[in-house]
């Protein structure tokens, strides 16, 4: 479904993304792990258009992605939940679900809404409110409600975990894993290796810039290396 | 002059008048620096574009007879759209050509692009017109009804005039009011302000969308203009320079970027600016005449950002990751 090929991404002088090349399927949940400063969030935000590649290609679903500008990437059915939630702090909780269905010819459908409650009864509780207001996990739920509200094809979920009590990552994680057994492919940006490894289907190691490592969830759970650097021995 | 409650009232119209004139000058200053966080500073010569356009249109009509057969409302509402989509169509022409190449370059680069494309309006405005009328100054043609007076009791008269400026900037201000927080068009300028990558990846088009921010705060500044030109009636190139400089201190005095806060510092200015250049010199004693007033009301707006240097209702903190 997504194809990334030999991706290289510069700011300014840093070489951020080294030739990063790797694939995600349809219906599949994918995670890329990698220690901070990887190029997670990199990989992540070339796919969506904000940041430009100096080469390489990204395919979705066999089409070139990587010359479109930023707003039609959703279009194309690819919604990027940003890191740091990145939710609008002075709009209401319901206006920035409208603002997630931009891209919906008809607006932001009942329908639609009515998914993103139940999955996240709490907001619904707070339409009203301002999404500043909100504490993390409020605006985590909502960022991620806002995403849905593209009716996306796939879902790039960048360190949804960041933050959240324990607890809370599990609920988190558990809800993503139902979106994506709805049938929405995902791609799981997570430096949390053991939960995300727990829920996806396959995985992709990043260290400064290139991929290291890549296999199932099994295979990556059962590696020294990333046992070592990612899960703690 | 005295404290009668006739002046008084008479003082507060005028305060009022100028405070709206104001409020709908800086709903551009704010607008635009609520997404791009820069000062268009052309946006007073953006202004007087509409009062010009106004004036034309005006003046066509009286000369080709049509002003006699038409209804002074319609009349009023065609040289205010035009002066609307003129101003707002120069505002989104200057974004695209002056300031957008200049996006991501150090902030003084586009800041003295807008200072040339403001000494560019007014030259260009004083070639067309001296080209076209053989002289930059222009006299509004005069609407019959907007030298009457509308009598409210016995003391009290007010200038027909006044009325309009303050019913028109009244509607224009509801139907922003509308425009930005219920439709969809709306949302996505104030998404923009706030987040403009995030809004990018809702699918929301953030350069279209700042060009349209320009567009709609033009578009108030045309209107001010026309109504400007039809209160004040003598306009030329340089008349936008120091009603847009009042503007941009109102929108300051308000708290820049807050749509709300550019009507309030709109209004606080116009009023002190009328009351200081009434009672000034009785106040003193004849110490100060009302030449001074833009002393007085400067001297407090500079006080009271001292105590809120984010303006009245400016953000205090800043929400959010
Ligand atoms: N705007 C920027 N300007 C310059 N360098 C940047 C910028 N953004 C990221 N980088 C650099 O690019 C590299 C990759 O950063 P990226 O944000 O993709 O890492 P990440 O894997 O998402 O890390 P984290 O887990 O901490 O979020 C880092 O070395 C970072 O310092
Ligand atoms: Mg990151």
């Amino acid at each position: 479904m997504l194809r990334v090929d030999d991706l290289h991404v510069y700011y300014d002088a840093i070489h951020a993304l080294q030739g990063v090349s790797f694939r995600v399927d349809k219906g599949e949940m994918v995670t890329l792990l990698g220690a901070n400063g990887a190029g997670k969030s990199t990989t992540l935000k070339t796919i969506s258009a904000l940041l430009r590649a100096k080469s390489g290609t990204i395919e979705l679903e066999g089409a070139r992605l990587d010359r479109l500008p930023a707003h039609e990437i959703v279009r194309r059915g690819i919604a990027h939940v940003p890191e740091g939630r990145r939710v609008f702090p002075r709009l209401s909780v319901l206006e920035n679900l409208q603002t997630g269905a931009y891209s919906q010819s008809g607006g932001a459908s009942a329908d639609d809404l009515e998914r993103v409650f139940n999955l996240f009864p709490r907001l619904k509780e707070r339409i009203r409110q301002k999404a500043g207001t909100l504490s993390g996990g409020e605006q985590q739920m909502l960022a991620i409600g806002r995403g849905l509200m593209a009716c996306p094809k796939m879902l790039l979920l960048d360190e949804p975990s960041m933050g959240l009590a324990p607890i809370l990552v599990e609920q988190i994680f558990a809800i993503v894993q139902a979106i994506n057994k709805e049938g929405v492919t995902v791609l799981l940006v997570e430096q949390n290796a053991a939960m995300a490894l727990a829920i996806c289907h396959r995985g992709y190691v990043l260290e400064t810039g290139k991929i290291i490592l890549e296999g199932t969830a099994a295979e990556l759970s059962g590696n020294d290396r990333v046992r070592q650097a990612y899960l703690g021995g | 002059m005295d404290f009668s409650s006739g002046i008084f009232f008479q003082v507060a119209v005028d305060g009022i008048v100028l405070g709206f004139m104001y409020a709908l000058i800086a709903l551009g200053y704010t607008m635009v620096y609520g997404v791009l966080e820069f000062i268009n500073f052309a946006h007073s010569e953006i202004f007087i574009l509409g009062a010009f356009v106004g004036a034309e249109l005006l003046l066509g009509l009286e000369a080709s007879g049509a002003l006699a057969t038409l209804h002074p409302a319609a009349v009023i509402l065609m040289i205010v759209l035009a002066g609307m989509l003129a101003s707002g169509l120069a505002a989104a022409a200057l974004e695209r050509i002056a300031y957008r190449p200049l996006r991501g370059a150090p902030r003084l680069v586009p800041l003295i692009s807008a200072i040339g494309a403001s000494f560019f309006l007014q030259d260009f405005i004083r070639f067309i017109e001296s080209l076209w009328r053989n002289t930059f100054y222009l006299n509004y043609p005069t609407l019959d009804i907007l030298d009457q007076n509308l009598t409210l009791g016995a003391a009290v008269e007010i200038p027909f005039k006044s009325v309009l400026v303050i019913f028109t900037a009244l509607a224009m201000l509801a139907g922003l009011y509308l425009f930005v927080n219920k439709t969809k068009l709306g949302t996505a300028i104030r998404a923009v302000a706030q987040d403009p990558d995030a809004a990018a990846l809702m699918g929301i088009p953030v350069d279209r969308i700042i060009t349209l921010t320009f567009f709609v705060g033009g578009a108030m500044g045309g209107a001010a203009g026309v109504l400007f030109g039809l209160h004040y009636s003598l306009i030329n190139p340089y008349s936008g320079f120091v009603p847009g400089l009042k503007a941009f201190t109102a929108a300051v005095l308000g708290g820049i970027g807050n749509i709300p806060g550019a009507v309030l510092g709109g209004l606080v200015l116009g009023l002190m600016e009328a009351f200081a250049a009434s009672y000034l010199a009785v106040i003193t004693n004849g110490a100060f005449g009302a030449e001074y007033k833009d002393v007085f009301a400067f001297a407090v707006l500079i006080l009271i950002l001292i105590f809120r240097p984010k303006g009245l209702l400016g953000e205090t903190v800043r929400e959010g990751a």
